[in-house]
């Protein structure tokens, strides 16, 4: 049945054309015959009682965070999203990337004030209770740290999870109060062409914005994914700025501040800086350039048996929506393109899916996203060309999994 | 109102996904905000505005530095738990130090990071005349102060920065007048 579907494509890459071609063939019912009564245990006694907030199950344990942290200061470090064993495009809440730089902090909502102050008519503060009256949007929106995969300027290839590679990027459904009715409400004044935005934590990190950005799309977001803001992710709430770097969206907000040139902080100056080869460094990359990484299979996976796999991955754009996502079984020689679940979303993780034949061969997975503006991937031996090795931030190059014959998957440069 | 309203419907259903972030200016709300009378934390500017009063030099500031600093940047500031402060190597070449002295492009930022974020344990715990003691002592291990330097205000932003036309603006920050 399966010759009926050999795969025309490069390395075995089946598109959905093959599918409609010999899908027919490929449905094989075998129904277990239940012998007598063989129940499952489950079904033989009552289950557990109710839970005020919901676990995952116990077996599901491994589906956790891999943490990087200083050893002095435990609160400074990340922690990255398990990309590779999470489906769809919304990251689970407690599952969310952290960056933080002075830890997470105990805030009491009753006690934290907002305040908005600088080139403004009429410096104001509210309380959370003021904002919660506020009106509301809810955004599905991808956050991705400029540091993230910064491994992959390295010389060598990292060997580790996806996740943990790439997992400084998550995705949520975000709920709050558009920026701009609080900036109107305190009268910015016409010079005000920057946001200052700090946070209430160890080490107050604070960022500049250009205001043209906050009056556009930004959100005080209070909620995520349905519930308030977890604690570190900026409880009671935090500044969201899409499709921009992560760093910009404060944390723990509590200062507003407009002015006509940005504070030149460290996290804008010495950080979140991206040297170049020429020794000058950009300044103020804000914007997520298109990337995508396939999650299954990755890294620290195995194929146990020759036959169809489904690749799936996430590709985003700070820039716009996914417009294509092609993906390679030969290292980049020939590509295929993938399936885009729907609805595809502006400034949002997009999941895309194709199918695959191993028929046990070594073979080089890559995947390349292409946005509505036009912007793609490119390939990491382009990007470092152009930006050297020392960047440390904002790698969007297109990520290679190596499959050997033994099924066993890699990280490789190629 | 009524017309308004089934014109915004109209808008929305033209578009696939609704741009949401314009629905908010639709709903009608009580504007909250109460007056602020002063911001609890100044922004300090690279042109030194929001710096405070205060003085304090390189010898005062080494003695701090062993006593607050060292466990986590070293002696000398030659690294640790908290990074090295005093590498001067070439921003060109193959290994770039991107510290203070090297790499960061304004002194006033220097200080406004040791005040809110140093030492990590305590932040916000240092005078401002330490604070400036402890300024002048980073700049100096990267040689851009004098060993006999003493900084106050007007002093530190007078610091001209090896580094300060490193930095190429991206198109964004550009268009929001920054060259």
């Amino acid at each position: 049945m399966l010759s009926l579907m050999t795969a025309r494509d490069g390395n075995g890459l089946l598109s959905r054309r093959h599918f409609v071609a010999g899908g027919a063939g490929l449905l094989v019912a075998t129904p277990a015959a239940l012998a007598g009564l063989d129940l499952p245990p489950g079904m033989t006694r009552p289950g557990g009682g109710f839970g005020v907030y919901g676990q995952p199950s116990p077996h599901e344990k491994h589906t956790a965070r891999a943490i990087a942290a200083n050893r002095d200061l435990p609160g400074n470090g990340v922690s990255w999203t398990p990309l590779q064993d999470l489906e769809g495009i919304i990251t689970p809440s407690g599952l969310h990337f952290e960056r933080h730089h002075g830890g997470v902090p105990a805030i009491d909502p009753a006690q934290h004030r907002l305040g908005l102050h600088g080139r403004v008519g009429k410096p104001l503060t509210w309380t959370v209770a003021e904002l919660l009256r506020y009106p509301r949007v809810t955004r599905q929106l991808f956050i991705e740290c400029g540091g993230n995969s910064n491994s992959l300027w390295n010389a060598e290839p990292r060997q580790t999870s996806a996740g943990a590679m790439h997992g400084l990027a998550s995705c949520s459904e975000w709920t709050g109060v558009p920026l701009r009715l609080l900036l109107e409400e305190a009268g910015a004044e016409k010079g005000a062409t920057w946001l200052i935005a700090e946070g209430a934590d160890a080490g107050g990190l604070h960022l500049s914005i250009p205001m043209k950005k906050a009056m556009d799309d930004c959100m005080l977001a209070l909620w995520q994914n349905g519930e308030r803001l977890r604690p570190e992710q900026g409880y009671p709430m935090r500044l969201v700025v899409p499709g921009w770097e992560g760093v910009t969206h404060v944390k723990w907000l509590h200062r507003l501040e407009l002015a006509s040139e940005p504070a030149m902080s460290r996290f804008e100056t010495g950080r979140y800086t991206d040297l170049l080869p020429s020794g000058k460094a950009r300044q103020f990359s804000f914007v997520i350039e298109p990337k995508s990484v396939i999650t299954s299979p990755s890294p620290g996976q195995l194929l146990r048996d020759k036959g169809v796999y489904q690749i799936s991955g996430l590709a985003w754009s700070g820039r716009g929506a996914v417009k294509k996502v092609e993906v390679s079984a030969d290292g980049g020689k020939t590509w295929v393109q993938a399936a885009l679940d729907g609805p595809v979303q502006r400034q949002c993780f997009t999941r895309f899916r194709i199918a695959w034949q191993w028929r046990g061969q070594a073979a080089l997975l890559k995947s390349r996203v292409t946005d509505d503006t036009g912007a793609s991937q490119p390939e990491r031996s382009a990007l470092v060309a152009e930006r050297g090795r020392h960047g440390e931030f904002q790698f969007n190059g297109i990520v290679c999994w190596a499959v050997d014959e033994d099924g066993e998957v890699s990280h490789v440069y190629a | 109102m009524c017309m308004r309203r089934l014109a915004l419907a109209g808008a929305l259903a033209l578009t696939t996904v609704a741009y949401a972030a314009d629905l908010g200016r639709e709903l009608p709300h009580t504007p909250l905000g109460k007056p602020l009378t002063a911001a609890n934390v100044p922004t300090i500017w690279p042109d030194g505005r929001g710096l405070p009063a205060g003085q304090g030099g390189v010898v005062a500031g080494e003695r701090l530095y062993a006593e607050r600093c060292q466990s986590c940047h070293g002696e000398r500031g030659t690294g640790g738990s908290g990074g090295h402060l005093a590498g001067r190597s070439a921003l060109a070449g193959p290994n770039p130090d991107r510290t203070v002295a090297n790499y960061w492009p304004y002194a006033a930022t220097v200080f406004d990071y040791i005040r809110r974020a140093m030492p990590p344990a305590a932040p916000w715990s240092l005078t401002a005349d330490e604070t400036y003691a402890l300024t002048a002592y980073v700049l100096h291990l990267g040689g851009v102060v004098p060993a006999d330097a003493v900084l106050d205000a007007r002093s530190l932003v007078a610091v001209r920065m090896p580094n300060r036309d490193g930095f190429v603006p991206s198109s964004e920050a550009r268009e929001a007048g920054v060259r």
